[in-house]
């Protein structure tokens, strides 16, 4: 009965301590992008809030939660109030299979640091991420603006295109690991990262997040100099604020993901485990920080013409090379 | 006990949200009680032991197959306030409504007619990834390529159908 207690306790405890990460991590990396962007154009970028600008998230917050929440009177009332909640939800379920940390130890307890070691956790993130489409869909949609639709329109090809090969992508991991499960993927690599075995698989699914993220230089369903803001055109306050969360936490997801599928999780020398994660993690989201300062945006035929034609080939490819090798090892 | 509670709501919220899908006359809002039916019969499949199935219940009809209907849907222009009007029934589609109404009659009255007594319960399984796997892919290979084959022959047709003019044009004078 007490072991009970103490389980559900820590799993609450878990609950709460990871949804408060993931949150604060999105709300500073909107900081840290503003923050590193600015170096990279010789700028300062906020620093009057706090020192250094250190609680400007907080200010936002605060703006955006003041501001009015505007519908426009043609808009599907039901669907445009619930689209940037669709969009955060989804990025945010994602973080409840990605183990973040070794088995640890309290109380007599194992307790795994992960939220719920699905048996098909891969899956269940490939699932979320093509749920992600909806909201941006709905939230276009239903704003009845042609910025918006434009914007949707766009964001949904691009979402069905590089989904196929990020899901092609992450195959030969799977076949690598012999399992769906995201920790027996990373216990599969506690000597060699799969990025070294399969460096095109690597590749092949950074590009592809890239494109999930709807970041530079994939982000037409945005581009703020043709479709003024795209799918979120008409929206403002916090709902606004909701797709914007949701957009970094799901950068916060597609970098975990990045780690535990392919550079190890949380295995690493010296350090402990949960240390190493959040090194990758954040090294991941500099990356595409810095990506960000340095490319230009794809035409839109460049980013189909890609997607169908490079990266979709290279990635069947690659799974039937994966497959022949693996075969050939026994 | 909590989970044949949620066994019976998942049914009940597939049932209503399937009705509802069919009656609603904004394309839009159809799409999305189908996505809401699908969700539920995911959690069914989860429920029975198919933790895969119900995976791939919601990667390919929620997440990929119903996306694709909502994109034509939005390149169609149906706006919100132009879905009003709505798709009326012609007398040619009432037809096959009729038609599987009867089916769906039928085959409710031969359910419900059974004989409890004589009924056997269903075993009672789990099917892991690997498992579903298995029998995918050793047993009942032949099917699986089968109708990986058919698949292609559909995309091979629908880039026929809709190849470029210029291309068509070509063919007429050749």
């Amino acid at each position: 009965m007490v072991d009970q207690f103490v389980m559900l306790a820590l799993i609450l405890i878990k609950l709460v301590l990871v949804f408060a990460v993931v949150l604060s991590m999105a709300a500073y990396l909107v900081l840290a992008e503003r923050k590193i962007l600015a170096r990279m154009q010789l700028r300062y970028g906020p620093n009057r809030a706090g020192p250094g600008g250190m609680i400007q998230p907080m200010a936002d917050l605060i703006k955006l939660l003041t501001k009015e929440d505007f519908i426009p009177a043609t808009a599907d009332r039901g669907l445009f109030l619930i689209a940037p909640g669709l969009s955060a939800l989804t990025a945010l379920l994602t973080f409840a299979v990605i183990p973040f940390g070794p088995t640890l130890e309290i109380f007599d307890q194992k307790l795994p640091l992960v939220i719920c070691d699905l048996n098909i956790g891969l899956l269940y993130f490939l699932a979320l991420s093509s749920l992600a489409g909806y909201g941006l869909a709905l939230g276009g949609w239903a704003s009845n603006s042609k910025y918006s639709l434009l914007g949707s329109i766009r964001g949904l090809s691009q979402l069905i295109s590089y989904e196929l090969a990020m899901g092609l992508s992450v195959v030969p991991v799977v076949m690598m690991a012999k399992s769906f499960s995201l920790t027996a993927i990373v216990m599969a690599q506690e000597t060699i990262p799969f990025a070294l075995l399969n460096p095109p698989a690597f590749l092949i699914f950074l590009i592809s997040i890239f494109a999930e993220s709807k970041r530079i230089p994939f982000d037409l369903p945005e581009a703020e100099n043709e479709l003024v803001g795209g799918f979120h055109t008409e929206y403002s306050g916090m709902r606004f604020g909701l797709f914007f969360v949701g957009e970094y936490i799901n950068l916060v997801i597609l970098s975990s993901m990045l780690t535990v599928l392919f550079l190890g999780g949380w295995h690493g020398p010296w350090l402990p485990g949960i240390v190493w994660f959040m090194v990758k993690v954040l090294a991941i989201c500099f990356f595409f920080i810095w990506v960000r300062g340095s490319l230009p945006r794809l035409r839109y035929d460049q980013l189909m013409n890609f997607g169908w034609k490079v990266l979709m080939p290279l990635a069947l490819l690659n799974v039937l090379v994966t497959g022949a090798i693996l075969l050939g090892m026994g | 006990m909590m989970a044949t509670l949620t066994f019976y709501l998942a049914g009940a919220i597939a049932v209503i949200a399937t009705a509802l899908a069919i009656t609603r006359s904004n394309p839009v809002h159809a799409v999305i009680y189908l996505v809401n039916s699908f969700f539920a019969l995911a959690l069914l499949f989860y429920l029975l032991g198919a933790p895969l199935l119900a995976a791939w219940e919601l990667i390919i009809y929620a997440g990929a197959i119903m996306v694709l209907f909502l994109f034509i849907i939005m390149m169609l222009k149906l706006s919100p306030s132009s879905a009003e009007k709505g798709l009326v029934a012609t007398r040619g589609q009432w037809v096959p409504v009729v038609l599987l109404a009867v089916a769906l009659a039928s085959c409710t009255m031969l359910l419900t007619g059974l004989d409890p007594a004589t009924a056997q319960e269903a075993p009672r399984w789990h099917a892991s990834p690997r498992d579903f796997g298995y029998a995918l892919f050793k047993e009942y290979a032949l099917a699986v390529e089968i109708a990986s084959f058919q698949l292609l022959f559909a995309a091979v047709g629908a880039f026929y159908v809709g190849r470029p003019d210029k291309m068509r044009d070509e063919e007429d004078v050749v």
